[in-house]
């Protein structure tokens, strides 16, 4: 019997810590078992810049830029199913704090009003950097989810069991303890 | 001992007492139904509809439903699952809730009860209300974003401390918990720290102050187990049910 | 008159007494132009409330405003009946020369300018509320007009009194709006009669009377004639009336009440304003002849805010009633018997319409429905036993108390019977009053009112059942098309999907916020329709709407959550394609426009280079 053709999985970070990204070399020497089933595509691992076509997509992180639309719809649109990673990815999370306050009041109190600014400091509108979203989102708000695991960040032991149950072909089911919030 | 008490919970048999709902018997029987605004010490109130249950076919509030004999009743089928999974996403989404950086994490049984149902996502778009915090009291914090419209501090603050300290206004999905003060300030009232209301709080609003995050991960209430496995806790202590045979 | 004097006025003509709270803070805002958190203060000291209560009742109700809105308040009646005649384009014209935004404070804290939960003026829309004066008939001259009296601060009183005629429009009169009894007939037959012949016709009920001591034979030959009548409910649930009076009377308590809903607030329904206009003296007398069968001494008609204008004509005939004898002690000399009436006025709060929130908002509170059992007969206004019928059911019982049980039901049809207020607008050339005996079929209606080339009919308003052409067949009747009474009529013309997402957003907003399904689910389901108004719904969305309806509908506190949903499922049934034309073929498309989700960021920036841009999500992307 052949062997069964390796699953491409793609993983990124939007609003997002890494902390999740962290979290999954958390299942430290699982690691390796988990690539005689899988090979990445774009990542931070790979340093691959764009995503192709990919089985599973993994985001950590909310939604607070252009940038993260581009990258969350490149996603969307090379990976069959999409996961969202994290507390970020799941509810917009820390950076979802802002959500209240009005985004030019922000943008006016860190470059305009703050004490100590250097004279003449103003909105940065250098056209590299992406504009930020009124509100931040999480990504369920702008593309389809088809699984979300939550946890700030989920612990390795969450993404392992996640993962084989995804490989092995079942739902994934996360039992006491592994399914957290926090 | 009337032999004839008994209703029949998804296939098992439970006994009651003339007087108590369906779950009373059932919490004292030792079956978990899942509710947020029951509690033990206090009438029920059967607004958070999370013990919701099917009565010979017919939705109902368990809380607030009298057991009678024969009575068959389902709680944990696919369907009603599927209900109280989508009752708490509503709860997550109408309120902020950010587990990580809130002291109730690991105490607190909105969130016991998305883990028990299994709930990964809140599903819908969230609202992000503008919610601001009450600082005002020396002891304690309100932390109105984590607010679910329960009503226990109210009924505790009216009925046991006698003070009032709570209550609601508005209307809808502008609902929301006041204090008793013309300031709208807890620290304008006789609210403490003592009161039977500062400890009924099923989520994250009323804190004590200086004491966050006093329980390292793994001790902390619900560590140990899911909040069905608790279900002593919630074993109901209304006075005139204990005693009787 | 300082503040505080005007509030002690106020509190020392209701006794201080907390139960009357609503009256109190309509009085003390009448009188003050708002309710000031000082003011709220000085009430609870008053009744010896505590204050955190007092805050509560007074943030429940739409007409209370405990903060200032203008000394001018405008609120345009947003049923879609009132959007139909142009409501909208009216308000934003108003709005504009008063240089202010819907919802808002004039600068000078003169004026505000809103929306409001249809007023019950639908026949004679565009209608709005100033300062809870109804005024129909709205146009840009008279929008010119108002606008100049505002400016120059000329009070209320002193406005064009044709602005404040409210017509009643009786297209088609049945037994109730054709008659002609003397004040105090129906309760002069009620007590004559249980002579013996009486007696003997009612032998079926033998056992009831038994429990009735001999001076209640009149009450109990009266009751029987109810039960015989076979009259039921005209509030929407059409429960027998008979049944409910007599639990009532044989519910244990000190004392019992009897309590006239008009509320009328279902969207639609005005006929009940027309029963207290024209026949104020039938629903009084039906009111009394139910204290004298179950044995009340006091009576509340519980009168939505929209009609505040109908307080003082409503208070002159209690008062000529008492004057008549037909009120107070001794009630037309029949000794032991006292009852009397007061209007208490709601506050603009739909869900006060459903019986047990009614209660509480007569005792003061906010209006949410109680857990039942136990039901209003048993456990109603502080706690005692209490009758809550509609105003038409009263007027109805009146007329079978005078006239016989077996009189009414030769009227109507065997499980229907009598007659049936239906209050018609929308699309025809005669919206108004038209009373029919049950049967009466949608078709004739329609043609009689004028209705031609209808779409659709939405019977019984928003929580109602919206009926398509291939039903015009059916009859008005409990069996088939049941109706509080409310029956708008839309024409070919008309966007569907509009209908139904003014709906939704009364539900949203009428939602009293008690349970959890109905307080987030309104809101869930008012964002979707909103998302697919704006053409980003996907089928995605629908299947939502479904989710979201298998909820409300089995768990919700009450009737206002499980039948939030009604204007979505029946029009998804029968309208499709008003749903169709705007979904996109994604599967999934958000909520929000990301586009313009940079709009803050650009401004600040002063960015509008492509990057500083998002494309919509490309259709076949996906």
């Amino acid at each position: 019997m052949n062997a069964p053709r390796k699953l491409k999985v793609a993983t990124t970070s939007l609003a997002g810590c890494f902390g999740c990204h962290m979290s999954l070399l958390d299942i430290d020497e699982r690691l390796l078992e988990l690539l005689e089933f899988i090979e990445f595509d774009r990542s931070p691992l790979t340093d691959i810049k764009h995503c192709g076509p990919c089985d599973i997509g993994i985001i950590e992180g909310g939604v607070c830029n252009a940038e993260n639309v581009h990258v969350l719809r490149e996603f969307r649109a090379n990976c069959k199913i999409l996961i969202a990673l994290g507390a970020c990815a799941v509810n917009g999370g820390l950076p979802a704090q802002r959500n209240h306050l009005d985004l030019r009041d922000i943008l006016a109190a860190v470059y305009v009003t703050e004490e100590g600014l250097v004279p003449g400091t103003q909105i940065p509108n250098d056209l590299e950097l992406p504009l930020p979203l009124n509100h931040v989102h999480p990504i369920h708000e702008v593309v389809n989810i088809d699984y979300f695991l939550p946890g700030c960040p989920p612990s390795g032991d969450a993404i392992w069991k996640f993962l084989t149950d995804l490989l092995a072909g079942h739902t994934p089911r996360l039992g006491h303890g592994l399914i957290r919030y926090d | 001992m009337s032999e004839t008490n008994t209703f029949i919970l998804d296939d098992q048999e439970i006994p009651f007492t003339p007087g108590q709902s369906v779950m009373q018997a059932a919490l004292s029987a030792g079956v978990f139904i899942p509710h947020l605004c029951y509690h033990p010490e206090f009438r029920p109130h059967g607004s958070c509809k999370l013990c919701t249950v099917k009565i010979n076919g017919r939705p109902a509030t368990s809380c607030t439903t009298p057991a009678a004999h024969g009575m068959e009743v389902e709680s944990n089928t696919p369907e009603i699952l599927d209900k109280r999974r989508t009752l708490v996403q509503m709860l997550l989404v109408e309120g902020n809730h950010f587990c990580p950086s809130c002291e109730k994490s690991g105490f607190c049984k909105l969130q016991a009860l998305g883990y028990e149902l299994g709930v990964m996502t809140p599903r819908f778009n969230l609202l992000y209300p503008t919610r601001p915090v009450d600082a005002s009291h020396p002891d304690v914090l309100l932390d109105f974003n984590r607010c679910i419209l329960c009503e226990l501090c109210i009924r505790a603050s009216t009925e046991v401390d006698g003070k009032f300290v709570f209550a609601l206004s508005g209307r809808g999905i502008k609902k929301h918990l006041v204090v008793n003060a013309e300031s709208g300030r807890l620290a304008d009232t006789n609210f403490s720290l003592a009161d039977k209301a500062a400890q009924v709080c099923p989520v994250g609003v009323i804190l004590p102050k200086r004491k966050g995050f006093a329980v390292p991960y793994g001790e902390r209430h619900f560590d140990d187990a899911p909040i069905s496995a608790h279900v002593d806790e919630f074993k109901p202590v209304m006075p005139g049910q204990e005693g009787r045979s | 008159m300082k503040n505080s004097d005007a509030i002690g006025v106020v509190l020392k003509r209701h006794g201080n007494d907390g139960t009357r709270l609503m009256q109190i803070l309509r009085e003390t805002q009448e009188a003050l132009g708002w309710l000031a958190p000082a003011t709220l203060t000085v009430i609870a000291a008053g009744i010896n409330w505590p204050r955190s209560r007092v805050e509560s009742t007074a943030g429940f109700y739409s007409f209370f405003h405990t903060e200032p809105l203008g000394r001018y308040r405008v609120l345009w009646s947003d049923n879609i009946t009132d959007r139909m005649l142009g409501n909208m384009d009216l308000m934003q014209a108003m709005c504009e020369k008063l240089w202010l935004e819907p919802g808002r404070v004039s600068a000078d804290g003169l004026v505000s300018v809103d929306t409001t939960s249809c007023t019950g003026m639908c026949d004679q829309g565009p209608a709005i509320l100033v300062n809870y004066r109804a005024i129909t008939h709205m146009t840009m001259e008279r929008i010119n007009q108002m606008v100049e009296l505002i400016h120059v601060q000329t009070p209320l009183a002193e406005w064009p009194a044709e602005w404040f005629k409210i017509e009643d429009n009786i297209r088609r009169a049945d037994i109730l709006l054709t008659n002609t009894m003397a004040p105090g007939e129906a309760l002069r037959i009620s007590f004559a009669r249980g002579t013996a012949t009486e007696v003997e016709t009612s032998f079926s009920e033998r056992s009831w009377h038994e429990s009735m001591q001999a001076s209640d034979i009149g009450a109990s030959a009266t009751l029987d004639e109810i039960k015989k009548s076979a009259l039921r409910g005209r509030g929407g649930a059409g429960f027998t009336t008979g049944l409910k009076w007599e639990a009532c009377h044989n519910a244990p308590g000190r004392t019992r009440y009897v309590v006239c809903n008009a509320d009328e607030g279902e969207p639609g329904t005005f006929k009940d304003r027309v029963l207290l206009t024209r026949q104020p003296d039938l629903v009084l007398e039906g009111m009394t002849v139910a204290a004298f069968i179950i044995g009340a001494s006091k009576g509340f008609v519980y009168l939505r805010g929209e009609y505040r204008y109908l307080l003082e004509p409503l208070n002159a005939v209690l008062a000529k009633r008492r004057k008549l004898g037909l009120l107070g002690e001794n009630i037309l000399g029949r000794e032991g018997f006292n009852f009397d009436i007061e209007v208490h006025l709601g506050a603009g709060a739909y869900v006060c319409g459903e019986e047990s929130a009614l209660i509480e908002s007569l005792e003061g509170k906010r209006g949410v429905p109680r857990n039942r059992p136990p039901y209003p007969v048993t456990n109603g206004f502080l706690n005692q036993p209490t009758v809550v019928n509609n105003v038409e059911t009263f007027a109805s019982a009146a007329l079978i108390a005078a006239k016989g049980g077996d009189w009414y039901r030769s009227f109507g049809s065997a499980r229907s019977t009598g007659t049936k207020i239906l209050s018609v607008s929308g699309d025809c050339e005669r919206p108004g009053i038209y009373e029919y005996p049950f049967g009466v079929t949608v078709r004739q209606v329609l043609e009689e009112c004028g209705a031609h080339d209808t779409q659709a009919v939405q019977v019984s308003g928003p929580s109602g059942i919206c009926l398509n052409r291939d039903e015009f067949d059916r009859r008005i009747a409990f069996g088939d098309v049941p109706t509080a009474g409310a029956f708008m009529i839309f024409g070919q013309q008309r966007d569907i999907f509009e209908v139904v997402r003014n709906f939704v957003h009364f539900f949203a907003h009428e939602s009293c916020g008690f349970c959890t399904p109905c307080r987030v689910g309104t809101t869930l389901l008012k964002n979707l329709v909103d998302k697919i108004a704006d053409g980003n719904g996907t089928r995605t969305d629908i299947d939502e709407i479904f989710h979201l309806n298998r909820l409300l509908q089995t768990t919700a506190h009450c009737g206002l959550g499980h039948t939030a949903c009604n204007p979505l499922l029946y029009t998804l049934e029968k309208f499709r394609p008003a749903y169709e034309r705007r979904l996109k073929l994604l599967k999934f498309v958000p909520a929000f426009d990301l586009d313009a989700a940079l709009s803050q960021a650009r401004q600040m920036t002063g960015r509008d280079d492509a990057g500083a841009h998002l494309e919509p999500q490309s259709e076949v992307a996906q």
